[in-house]
């Protein structure tokens, strides 16, 4: 695919990726259907509020170290500001250092909506250069300004010329996309477009794209010693210095195919840097693939196996053990497509049964025109008939699921998802942090985890007694794609 | 309506009052020529006021707006309540209805909401792209209007103003077209009038407020204290039957310097409930003993009983300032000068509370909520009116790096005190200053059912900023 860091708009992942928010089926149909690219769209008539693309691209951008983001919306798009400013500066206060990113907004008022409030948002743009002397400055669009027609793209490239620092347009009209990890590829844009410079010479430095690097000591420790290399993480503590050598790396590794499919494939094709496509490190078997695929992008698989030989003697024999009260416990997982189908692995390494793997929304191909490698995986080790659903975030279809399949237990990785299953009584565990299952230690510990949440079960029971559930005895008679139409004709 | 103290009272012309958005002054309008930043916000849109909604047991807000609206406007904690924004129901509008309308999403949203979730109350809200887009929720909220579950609407897009505004016409929505609903009306009808001595009570919005309910609660036990009975719609035990209630009520007291108003006026011009509009929400002694007064002279509560409780109260809260005053005077390193940089309730309440029982000084304070600007000249005035004619400086703002960059330059003539929001604490860290986070928003700190309101609340104030000294330096 040709990349386009000329112009601000790309296009979404419905149409680059073939992106799906609704299926309901098996593993085969939905592997077999993806790799003849008949997978079609099924959409809802009815649905739940679930997440706007802008989050993810707005938060990834403001996780860059002494940055501005001047957000074009009313006041409401701006409530992460205060949530990103404590928790960047908790991460990077983990690594002694501070960032002075700001994220404001316009507060755009009806009178905007009318008359257009560019003059403003010069001015405002304008202010908080002066005020803050950020290293660069990402400009947004929202619903608002884009329906209203704001040339956002325009006053962006005029400031650029004007500031001796890059000013990048971003767009974030939160309607354009069903998947808000369209987001994640916007704010990669961003960086392709304003920050990125080809490269004058190799660095030993290794990209790796993750959300909020809890494993970061960890991942330089074996990054140093095994691929005698210098992470970097994106985007949280990264700086704009930094990112402008990003096209010098030796390779961009993710963790997880839905978060590093832009960067990762639009570095290999217009700069050469290979892009590590594996399963992901979340395992046993997902963690040495992943080693060894860095391995063999960069030439060192000789340490790789080192590496793995020594930690195995180590490790292995301890998880054999702390998986051993986990078999035949059944699951239902339900996360996003880069997660569900890595955990579900996992468990099946565990030796648990998948009763159900729901993704948020599923890309049938990356950005290299494959298969996402966790389902081509997953196939090969799995039953077939597993079933799997997109459920587009949608709470009633998950409950309506885990009322009819009673599993042992629930996975989850959303914010405000894992309670519902407490409240219907099931044990769950929140597989929050994208590192939760880290290498061997991540391994061990999270078998630890699950034990403990399937033997003391005091927390929901109690819950579950006391409270009145949100949904109709109507609703759970129902099946869960009740209300997803048919696919569509495109 | 009656308007307590600053409404009434003669004063002079606002001298401390300046703001940088409004046309009283001209501060700070050469720096953005009136281009109005949001930095640091301490507000969110009036979609957002949905948690209003939320916080009725068993309404529910069904969302015309973005699939992530609600979500990202859910930033605060003790949300997974019987629904969540994980269960509103949502339009999602895309691309699709952008072009082509999105009536027909929102119809068969409602319809099926109807029947997936069990709840007592749907509220439609908009947010701003079905506005833009002229969408008319009113108009397919209407169509509902026989299904057995009632299906109300109110317009709240985010460029019309923020979550405070929201919040009140929320409410007024509710109270518009829930008790003027034909079998409500008639069973209030047939359920006779007014209920002889029940108060309707309004005070922080739910969830911007972190204290709301524990401060409702609050003002609740006081209400019964003094032999009246308390009607409210929030929380745990309260819900529809209290907003039927709220129309037979004999009185309703709004505790807000100007959240609210048009709300609850209209229980007053519709329902012909009395209203008193009490600006100062009470923290501490002073303050509390006052608004009893007020309410017992509004109401015509029992007077010896109402001085019977204050002197009761007021003994209470002085045990224990007399059992703690040599902690609270000889804590080294507590100054007497403080700033707010809040709402208007808090920034009013807690100069108040602080100035006159504590004996502090307050420093130029700042008011963060965009409070409309025919309310300005009153709340100013009203924090100014103090003890010892202390006077304070006020600053309407939404500028928080401004803000910020003024407290850095004040003297406080000793360790300053700060309080706030979440904001405020990486600037108390740097100029090391002592800090207690009240208002939105609040991350690194869980309030469940604590209150700062009324005695004990002055109370629980003091605990926390007593609690931040003497984790500075405890000799």
């Amino acid at each position: 695919m040709p990349y386009n860091f000329k112009n601000a708009n790309l296009a979404v992942r419905e149409n680059r990726l073939g992106s799906i928010t609704g299926f309901v089926g098996n593993l085969e149909t939905l592997v077999y259907r993806s790799e003849c690219g008949s997978l079609k769209n099924r959409e809802r008539c009815f649905s739940q509020s679930s997440s706007c693309l802008s989050g993810c691209a707005l938060n990834a951008l403001a996780a860059i170290r002494n940055v501005a983001v001047v957000y074009h919306a009313p006041a409401g798009c701006t409530a992460m500001a205060s949530n990103d400013n404590v928790k960047f500066g908790q991460i990077a206060a983990r690594i002694n250092k501070t960032t002075n990113s700001v994220f404001v907004c316009t507060d755009l008022n009806e009178k905007d909506t009318v008359f257009g409030a560019m003059n403003d948002l010069r001015k405002i743009v304008e202010h908080t250069y002066n005020t803050y002397k950020p290293d660069a400055i990402f400009i947004s669009t929202s619903c608002v300004s884009g329906v209203i027609g704001e040339d956002v793209d325009g006053l962006a490239d005029e400031i650029n010329e004007e500031l001796p620092i890059p000013v990048i347009p971003v767009h974030c009209e939160g309607f354009k996309s069903r998947i808000w990890a369209s987001g994640f590829d916007i704010s990669d844009h961003a960086v392709l477009q304003g920050i990125v410079k080809p490269p004058k010479e190799k660095r030993r430095i290794i990209n790796i794209k993750n959300f909020y690097e809890s494993a970061r000591p960890q991942i330089t420790k074996i990054f140093n010693e095994v691929f005698d290399a210098e992470p970097q993480f994106l985007y949280c503590n990264s700086t704009i210095e930094e990112l402008s050598h990003l096209s010098e790396a030796l390779a961009t590794v993710c963790i997880c195919g839905t978060l590093g499919t832009y960067l990762g494939n639009a570095l290999e094709e217009t700069y050469g840097v290979p892009y590590v496509r594996t399963i992901n490190h979340s395992g046993v078997t997902g963690f040495e693939t992943w080693l060894r695929g860095i391995g063999d992008a960069i030439g060192r698989r000789e340490q790789v196996e080192a590496y793995i030989k020594k930690q195995r003697e180590i490790f292995i024999p301890q998880i054999e053990e702390a998986i051993k009260p986990l078999r035949g416990l059944r699951a239902v997982i339900g996360m996003g497509p880069g997660f569900t189908y890595e955990i579900a692995r996992v468990l099946q390494e565990f030796g648990m049964t998948i009763d159900y793997a729901l993704a948020w929304h599923y890309d049938y191909k990356y950005d290299n025109g494959q298969v996402p490698p966790a389902l081509e995986h997953l196939l090969k080790n799995s039953p077939k008939d597993m079933r799997v659903a997109v459920a587009d975030q949608q709470n009633y279809e998950v409950l309506n699921i885990l009322n009819r399949y009673k599993p042992d237990v629930y996975f989850s990785r959303h914010p405000g998802t894992t309670v519902w299953a407490i409240k219907q009584g099931y044990a769950a565990v929140f597989v929050a942090d994208e590192y939760t299952v880290f290498g061997y230690e991540g391994t061990l510990s999270f078998a630890k985890l699950i034990r403990d949440t399937v033997t003391n079960r005091s927390f929901e029971k109690n819950l579950a007694a006391r409270i009145k559930l949100p949904y109709t005895k109507w609703w759970y008679e129902q099946s869960n794609e009740k209300f997803i139409n048919a696919e569509s004709k495109h | 309506m009656k308007e307590f103290s600053y409404f009434t009272d003669d004063y002079h012309l606002p001298k401390l009052l300046i703001c940088d958005i409004c046309d009283i002054c001209g501060y700070k309008k050469e720096v953005l020529s009136m281009a109005k930043i949001l930095d640091q916000p301490r507000y969110k849109c009036a979609l957002a006021a949905m948690q209003t909604v939320q916080s009725i047991t068993g309404a529910i807000p069904v969302l015309h707006s973005g699939p992530g609206c609600a979500s990202k406007l859910n930033d605060n904690n003790g949300t997974s309540g019987r629904y969540s924004p994980n269960i509103f129901p949502c339009t999602s509008i895309s691309e699709k209805e952008v072009v082509f309308g999105g009536a027909e999403k929102l119809r068969s949203t409602i319809h099926n909401a109807l029947r997936v979730i069990d709840a007592d109350l749907f509220v439609v809200l908009s947010g701003c792209t079905g506005e833009i887009i002229g969408d008319d929720i009113k108009e397919v909220a209407q169509e509902f209007e026989d299904e057995e579950k009632p299906v109300i609407w109110a317009k709240t897009p985010g460029f019309k103003g923020n979550n405070y505004v929201g919040h009140d016409w929320i409410l007024k929505s509710i109270f518009e077209q829930y008790l003027n609903r034909p079998e409500i009306h008639d069973e209030r009808e047939e359920a006779g009038g007014t209920i002889k001595g029940l108060v309707n009570i309004f005070a922080g919005p739910p969830q911007q407020d972190p204290y709301w309910l524990g401060n409702l609660r609050e003002i609740e036990s006081l209400i019964s204290a003094i032999g009246l009975k308390p009607n409210t719609i929030f929380g745990f035990g309260r819900g529809i039957e209290n907003i039927k209630n709220a129309a037979r009520a004999e009185f309703t007291i709004l505790i807000s310097p100007w959240v609210g108003l048009e709300s609850a006026k209209y229980l007053e011009t519709k329902f012909k409930v009395p209203l008193l509009h009490y600006p100062i929400l009470p923290i501490g002694a002073t303050e509390t003993t006052k608004f009893l007064r007020a309410v017992q002279e509004f109401t015509g509560a029992d007077k010896d009983l109402v001085e019977k409780v204050i002197t009761e109260k007021e003994a209470e809260f002085y045990y224990y300032i007399e059992r703690f005053a040599d902690t609270l005077l000889e804590t080294r390193i507590l100054g007497k000068r403080f700033t707010v940089a809040s709402d208007s309730q808090y920034t009013m309440a807690v100069t108040k509370f602080l100035v006159n029982d504590m004996g502090l000084f307050p420093e130029k304070v700042f008011i963060t909520d965009d409070a409309p600007e025919a309310f300005r000249t009153q709340i100013a005035n009203e924090i100014s009116n103090l003890n010892y004619g202390i006077q304070a400086e006020v600053q309407f703002t939404t500028d928080g790096h401004d803000i910020h960059e003024q407290i850095k330059k004040t003297d406080f003539a000793g360790t300053p005190l700060i309080i706030g929001s979440n904001w405020e604490k990486k600037l108390a860290a740097e100029i090391g200053a002592h800090y207690v986070n009240v208002s939105y928003p609040m991350l690194e700190k869980l309030v469940i059912n604590d209150h700062i309101a009324g005695y004990s609340g002055g109370l629980h104030l003091l605990e926390q900023i007593f609690s931040a000294a003497m984790s500075k330096l405890k000799l």
